[in-house]
């Protein structure tokens, strides 16, 4: 039934995803060129495109790929999985969507500076987006790996190296930037590279006779021992199949809490937020991305349940690529082809599109760390003639595209290599790690930085630390130990999220207050700018 | 043990490092006081200050009345701020003994107090108060040394907030500098499609009016990269009003970056200058004027081309250096001085974003001019 696939299909698909891709890009840039009379109000980037280029930047691997094999192997309690991812969009849209593009900053180490004023509290911050960024990235590059792998037989090391290559050339060349129209299209491209080949497996399935998947309540790895919709109620079985009664309601607390609060410490989401005109705009553009994922996040688990039915022995192993095996499973010749062949472009438009943007957001912090702020000077350069008045830059002043390339490499290479050594975690799974480290570090700060202004330098710094050192160890457990056995140990350590992110807040607010005077000294103001809508006539300087 | 006596000689004798100690602390004190003498500031200063003095109470008080305080005897306020008003009546350094510091608290034993006063370009402007057991000569003389100190560092702050005016002044000399020729022309123009064409004076009139109520717009130093583009276009639409054929444009505007904040007309003037001067000399029938917006991620890309006369670099790098400055004041002769708020934007940008934002300029006689603005999207402090 399931013939390997020729890889010339797999091969086509992926070039075929490229050559869109940078067409599109073409296209874009050019039609921003105008002649004479043009209305620049009216070619403000509006919320649905904005939320369609967050969309698809933020729908990676994990989604594409990992939910629908979390489903398979764990059981629909990992539902929670893509309601958290959803979700964190509403408490975004509720708590920092519209001061957060009120207050001007573009990074989230800028909003730190912004509203702190402190130069220490924005070096942890950048230094916390880099490590987000790098967890991001390494399932990234181990999706590439398997999803390679599986559709043209290729070592399952290669595939990391292949995306993380293609990532830089495009980012590092610049052709690659984070371009709206660009990565609106990806979302696109990969709903409905989902979404089509959905519709004829249904149909195909319904032909089948309509065969019923395996109890959805239970991991197939053993673990949870609930129905069939306990998965709705916490207290029923255990989430990651690693636990069951009451450490299984603290797993997946842990997951909502990682989840819903992590999103706003995504480092490539939070820069889109600047392309808002204003915090409204900010609101309506949240909105629809909420609307766009909740669509999206529909689909794999539907893969998830068609797997149950005709996936029955790949197990545990085979579970992040049972999307792109599934047409295999189920039907044969050209049709499964073609249709493998839609999944895995999809499949690699989301390596590429959350990758570049991940590449990107950490290069430029990696970059202005390297980059010192000297006193260039001015720069006069002669045209077509020597240029005798260009002044020389002094030597040890890097260049600021060199700087970006440098930081590109090493933002690449890190979790590149990472992704080589470390254990076959879950797609899925490594990603919500890279949310729990999210939300026990920005969530905070950005939560009580907008909310209250008695938050200090100092509080913010010491609850970044706590936050960032609780969920790195739960981090580093859970990658080291990725299988290891039940009991509350592991459930604390390997999900950190439910007491990282309460303890961050208490100790940011406590040192705040015991540090009160090191409330800064435009925090007043700040907040005024923060919360007063864009059209109130008011002196915000 | 001769480990230990190495490191010892490495950090200076006792001597040395009673005055690293002095110098560090004075350090300590130095950012507040280079904000001015205000409440806030001074509260922040005022802790390191006592323990440069080494005091039971140091306070820094205005010409009336005590702004800050640290340490014992704050319940003598209002003799501290007699004596102060006594020293900035005097101009001298103004002592109180016990009589002058009569308090009902029984274990108060600060029974002398200093004020010296704190001398700001010739103004006193409050005094540096201290209060101890008694009066000796070595504390008058340490007080009156920190005195002359944080006076030094108040003067400071008076030439940063000085340094901040000039910019201001500066923005609005930039605003008066493109009207008189501008207007000019404009209503020239306007005028001249009144009898032929009345509709498009009157709209030309209406664009006109838009234009001026940005530019002569009273409030905030920043502004949007949108308003000013739109600023542009209605400049643009004037001038091509004037020009006809002979002037074409083309724009090319990432959406992005239409949001990135930027210093109050800080590009109408390179467009002014491109038009102008691209104009003025240049041998061709149509002269293209460019206005290229780019996202970089961090920073966002203006460049502002025209294909005309070009000027010789060196000119334009004397402009830069504001060695040619007085030479392109308003009302000189249209066309002859090409680089009409050049030096003024240039200036506007190294003050507002650090020394590397200034202006890149590629010219060559003949070859036409390209100006380059690199914008960081976040700057603190920057906030249309």
């Amino acid at each position: 039934m399931s013939d390997p696939l020729d890889p010339r299909w797999g091969a086509a698909a992926v070039a075929a995803v490229v050559a869109v891709t940078l067409v599109i890009s073409a296209w874009g840039l050019r039609s921003s060129r105008t002649t004479s009379d043009f209305f620049v109000a009216s070619r403000r980037v509006r919320p649905m495109l904005n939320a369609s280029a967050i969309g698809g930047e933020y729908v990676s691997a994990a989604s594409f790929l990992g939910v629908a094999g979390l489903v398979l192997a764990y059981g629909a309690e990992m539902l929670w999985y893509p309601v958290g991812w959803t979700a964190g969009y509403l408490v975004l849209l509720a708590l920092v969507a519209a001061p957060l593009r009120r207050s001007g900053a573009y990074t989230l180490p800028d909003f730190a500076e912004a509203r702190l004023a402190s130069g220490r509290v924005r070096a942890v911050s950048a230094l916390l987006v880099v490590t987000i960024g790098w967890l991001y990235l390494l399932p990234q590059f181990q999706g590439a790996g398997l999803t390679l792998a599986v559709v043209t037989g290729a070592p399952s090391w290669l595939g990391g190296p292949v995306v993380a290559l293609v990532v830089l050339v495009g980012v590092a060349s610049g052709g690659m930037r984070s371009i709206t129209f660009v990565q609106a299209f990806q979302y696109w491209l990969k709903l409905t590279a989902l979404l089509a080949p959905l519709a004829v497996l249904v149909v195909v399935w319904h032909g089948d006779g309509r065969p019923l998947p395996r109890d959805l309540g239970t991991g197939i790895a053993g673990g949870g021992d609930g129905g069939g919709d306990s998965w709705s109620t916490p207290f029923g079985g255990g989430i990651s199949g690693l636990a069951a009664g009451p450490e299984g309601l603290y797993l997946t607390y842990s997951v909502m809490v990682a989840t819903f609060l992590g999103a706003m410490g995504l480092p490539h989401v939070v820069v889109r937020f600047y392309t808002n005109p204003d915090g409204r705009a900010a609101r309506r553009t949240t909105l629809g991305v909420l609307g766009l994922l909740g669509f999206f996040y529909l689909l794999p688990p539907v893969y998830g349940a068609l797997g149950r039915a005709y996936d029955t022995d790949g197990g545990l192993d085979g579970a992040d690529t049972m999307v792109l095996r599934l047409p295999g499973l189920m039907t044969d010749g050209l049709l499964a082809d073609s249709l493998t062949a839609v999944l895995t472009a999809g499949a690699f438009a989301a390596f590429l599109s959350t990758s570049s943007g991940l590449t990107i957001a950490v290069a430029g912090v990696l970059s202005q760390a390297v980059t010192p702020s000297g006193r260039g000077g001015r720069t006069v350069a002669g045209r077509g003639v020597p240029a005798p008045v260009r002044q020389r830059l002094p030597r040890w002043r890097v260049e600021p595209v060199t700087a970006f390339r440098v930081g590109a490499v090493l933002a690449v290479t890190v979790p590149c290599a990472a992704a080589l050594v470390s254990p076959g975690l879950p797609v899925a799974r490594s990603v919500g790690l890279a949310f729990a480290v999210a939300a026990s570090t920005f969530c905070p700060l950005l939560v009580l930085g907008i909310w209250w202004r008695g938050l200090t330098d100092v509080g913010a710094l010491a609850g970044l630390v706590v936050g960032g050192v609780g969920s790195g160890v739960g981090v580093v457990a859970a990658l080291l130990v990725p299988d290891a056995g039940g009991g509350w140990g592991t459930a604390l350590l390997t999900q950190p999220a439910a007491w990282s992110v309460p303890l961050a807040f208490a100790v940011m607010v406590l040192v705040s207050r015991a540090t009160p005077r090191r409330v800064p000294a435009g925090v007043d103001r700040f907040m005024v700018r923060l919360h007063t809508p864009e059209n109130v006539p008011l002196d915000r300087g | 043990m001769a480990r230990w006596s190495r490191r010892r000689t490495e950090l200076g004798t006792e001597a040395d490092r009673a005055t690293f100690r002095t110098l560090h602390t004075a350090s300590l004190a130095a950012p507040a006081l280079r904000e001015g003498l205000r409440p806030d500031s001074a509260a922040r200063a005022v802790g390191h200050l006592r323990a440069l003095l080494g005091t039971p109470g140091v306070g820094l008080t205005g010409p009336a009345a005590v702004l800050a305080w640290d340490g014992a005897g704050s319940h003598h306020e209002e003799h501290l701020a007699a004596l102060a008003a006594r020293a900035v009546a005097a101009g001298s350094t103004a002592l109180a003994t016990s009589a002058d510091l009569r308090c009902a608290a029984a274990d108060c034993v600060l029974r002398g107090a200093i004020a010296s006063p704190l001398v700001v370009e010739d103004d006193v402007v409050g005094t540096l108060a201290v209060l101890a057991p008694q009066v000796t000569g070595r504390l008058v003389r340490a007080t009156d040394e920190v005195a002359v100190w944080v006076s030094g560092q108040l003067e400071l702050a008076e030439l940063d907030a000085s340094r901040t005016r000039l910019v201001e002044a500066e923005v609005r000399a930039l605003r008066a500098q493109i009207s008189p020729h501008f207007i000019y022309n404009s209503l020239g123009a306007i005028a001249s499609f009144v009898r032929t064409d009345p509709d498009r004076a009157r709209e030309l009139l209406l664009e006109f009016a838009d234009f001026t109520r940005y530019s002569f717009r009273r409030h905030g130093e920043f502004t949007t990269l949108a308003e000013e583009l739109r600023a542009i276009e209605r400049y643009l639409v004037l001038e091509q009003a004037r020009f006809g054929d002979r002037l074409a444009v083309r724009l090319r505007i990432a959406p992005e970056v239409l949001g990135v904040t930027v210093p109050f007309l800080c590009l109408q003037p390179l467009v002014e200058n491109a038009v102008r001067h691209g104009l003025a000399g240049s041998p061709r029938p149509v002269t293209t004027v460019s206005i290229v917006a780019r996202d970089l991620g961090r920073t966002c890309v203006v460049e502002i081309e025209d294909d005309g006369a070009g000027e010789d670099p060196t000119r334009i790098a004397r402009v830069l250096a504001g060695t040619a400055g007085s030479a392109d004041s308003p009302g000189t002769s249209e066309g002859a001085h090409p680089s009409v708020g050049l030096g003024n934007v240039d200036a506007r940008l190294r003050a507002t974003y650090g020394e590397d934002a200034g202006l890149v300029v590629e010219t060559a006689p003949g070859a036409g001019t390209k100006v380059v603005v690199q914008i960081p999207k976040f700057a603190p402090g920057v906030h249309a």
